[in-house]
C-alpha cells in the first residue's frame, strides 16, 4: 500500500509499532474518511474486522479497531480511532459489514457511532444497564430483573451473577495435556465456602 | 408397565380387559409423547439425530417433533439458556397444552454448563419445572433416548391423571365413551 500517500493527505495520522500488519493511528473525525479513501484509491474493499477497546487507565478510554482487507493486492490494514466523548464516526454506510459489528460494539463497550443507521443493542436486551466487556464488569454479572416483567413475576427470577467457584477458570500455559484450565484460587469449592 | 394394572386371561375375561383408568391413560400417554424440540445450541443436533434412522426414536413412540408448542406435550430444552432467551422459552412452555413435560437435555440446560457467565441462565429449571436432567455435553443421542425412556416411565406412575393437582392447577381430563 501508498503509506506515504495516505499520511500526505491525512497528516494527523501516525504510523504505529506493529509485529503483523501496518498499522495507523487516525483522527476520530476523519476515521470514516480514511476508510472511504482506502476503499476506493487504494483497494481495501473488505472490512474484515471493526472492535472496540478498553483502556481504564487511558484518556480516551475507549477505542475503535479497524481491519482491511485488500482483495487485489492480498494485504492488511489496521486502524485505530480513539473515541471523542465516548463516540466515533460509523464506517456502516462505507462497508455495511459494518453494521452489526457496530452494534456489538456499542453492546458490549457503549461505544456510540454517530450516523449509525440502527444504533440499538445486539447481543444483551435493549433495556440492559451495562456494558459487559468493560474492564471494571465482573465476569459473574450483576443482579438485574428479567427483560420480560410477567415472566419474571411467574418464576421469581433474576438474572443473578453465576457461581464463579474460585473461577474464572484458566490455563496454566504450556502443552494442553499439563493439566485441565483451573480456578486461580482452588481454597475454596461448593463444598468448603470461601473464607 | 406394571403387571397388575391390567389383568387379562382370555379364558376367564374373554375380550374383556379389567384396569385402572389412571394406568390406561397413563399407558396412552406414555406412548405418543410429541416432543416440542427447544433447539438452542449443539445438543440440538444431537437431538435431530435421535430422530434420524440410526438411533430412531420412533421406535419408542416419540418421533412426531411438533415445532408449535400448542401441539406438543414434551418440551425439550437442548442447549444453552441465555437470559435473553429465558422469556421465550417460558412463553413457549406456557402455551403447551397440559398435560406438558420438561426435559433439560445436557449441561447447559441442567445447569449452566461451561457458561458460567453474566449472559447465561444458570439451569432451565430456574424458569421451568423439569421432569428428568440428561448429562452430557452434549449427551450421546442413546443418552437421550434413556432420559426419554424415563419420562415414560415416570408418565406410567403419575397418580390421578383424570384429575389432579398438576404444578398447582387443577387439570381435569374428561373421558367420552
Amino acid at each position: 500500500m501508498d503509506v506515504a500517500a495516505l499520511t500526505q493527505k491525512f497528516p494527523r495520522t501516525q504510523s504505529q509499532k506493529s509485529i503483523d500488519m501496518p498499522t495507523f493511528a487516525v483522527a476520530n473525525d476523519e476515521l470514516a474518511e480514511i476508510v472511504q479513501y482506502l476503499r476506493d484509491s487504494q483497494g481495501f474493499d473488505l472490512l474484515a474486522d471493526l472492535c472496540g477497546i478498553d483502556w481504564p487507565d487511558r484518556s480516551p478510554r475507549f477505542g475503535v479497531v479497524i481491519h482491511l482487507l485488500s482483495t487485489t493486492n492480498k494485504e492488511y490494514i489496521r486502524l485505530h480511532a480513539a473515541c471523542d466523548n465516548d463516540a466515533v464516526p460509523s464506517v456502516s454506510s462505507i462497508h455495511p459489514g459494518a453494521n452489526w459489528h457496530e452494534r456489538e460494539a456499542y453492546d458490549m463497550f457503549g461505544i456510540k457511532f454517530t450516523g449509525h443507521p440502527d444504533p440499538r443493542r445486539i447481543l444483551m436486551w435493549e433495556s440492559y444497564p451495562y456494558h459487559p466487556l468493560r474492564k471494571e464488569f465482573p465476569l459473574a454479572g450483576i443482579e438485574v430483573p428479567l427483560p420480560a416483567a410477567d415472566v419474571a413475576a411467574v418464576t421469581g427470577q433474576n438474572v443473578e451473577p453465576a457461581p464463579m467457584m474460585g473461577g474464572p477458570f484458566v490455563s496454566h500455559g504450556g502443552h494442553m495435556s499439563g493439566g485441565e484450565p483451573q480456578a486461580l484460587d482452588q481454597s475454596w469449592n461448593e463444598e468448603k465456602p470461601k473464607a | 408397565m406394571v403387571k397388575s394394572d391390567f389383568s387379562y386371561n382370555s379364558k376367564i375375561e374373554g375380550e374383556v380387559i379389567v384396569t385402572r383408568a389412571d394406568a390406561v391413560v397413563n399407558w396412552v400417554r406414555s406412548h405418543s409423547v410429541w416432543p416440542m424440540p427447544m433447539g438452542l445450541a449443539c445438543c440440538a443436533i444431537e437431538l435431530m439425530a435421535a430422530g434420524g434412522s440410526r438411533f430412531d426414536i420412533s421406535r419408542f413412540g416419540m418421533e412426531v417433533m411438533r415445532f408449535s408448542p400448542r401441539q406438543a406435550d414434551c418440551m425439550i430444552v437442548s442447549g444453552t439458556v441465555t437470559y435473553k432467551m429465558a422469556e421465550v422459552v417460558r412463553r413457549i412452555y406456557d402455551q403447551m397444552a397440559e398435560p406438558k413435560w420438561v426435559v433439560a437435555m445436557g449441561a447447559c440446560a441442567s445447569s449452566g454448563g461451561m457458561y458460567r457467565s453474566y449472559a447465561t441462565l444458570q439451569g432451565v429449571d430456574n424458569i421451568v419445572p423439569v421432569d428428568i436432567y440428561i448429562s452430557g455435553c452434549p449427551p450421546r443421542p442413546e443418552a437421550l433416548l434413556d432420559g426419554m425412556m424415563l419420562l415414560q416411565e415416570k408418565i406410567r406412575n403419575e397418580g390421578g391423571s383424570l384429575k389432579r393437582t398438576f404444578r398447582g392447577r387443577t387439570v381435569e381430563t374428561k373421558i367420552v365413551s
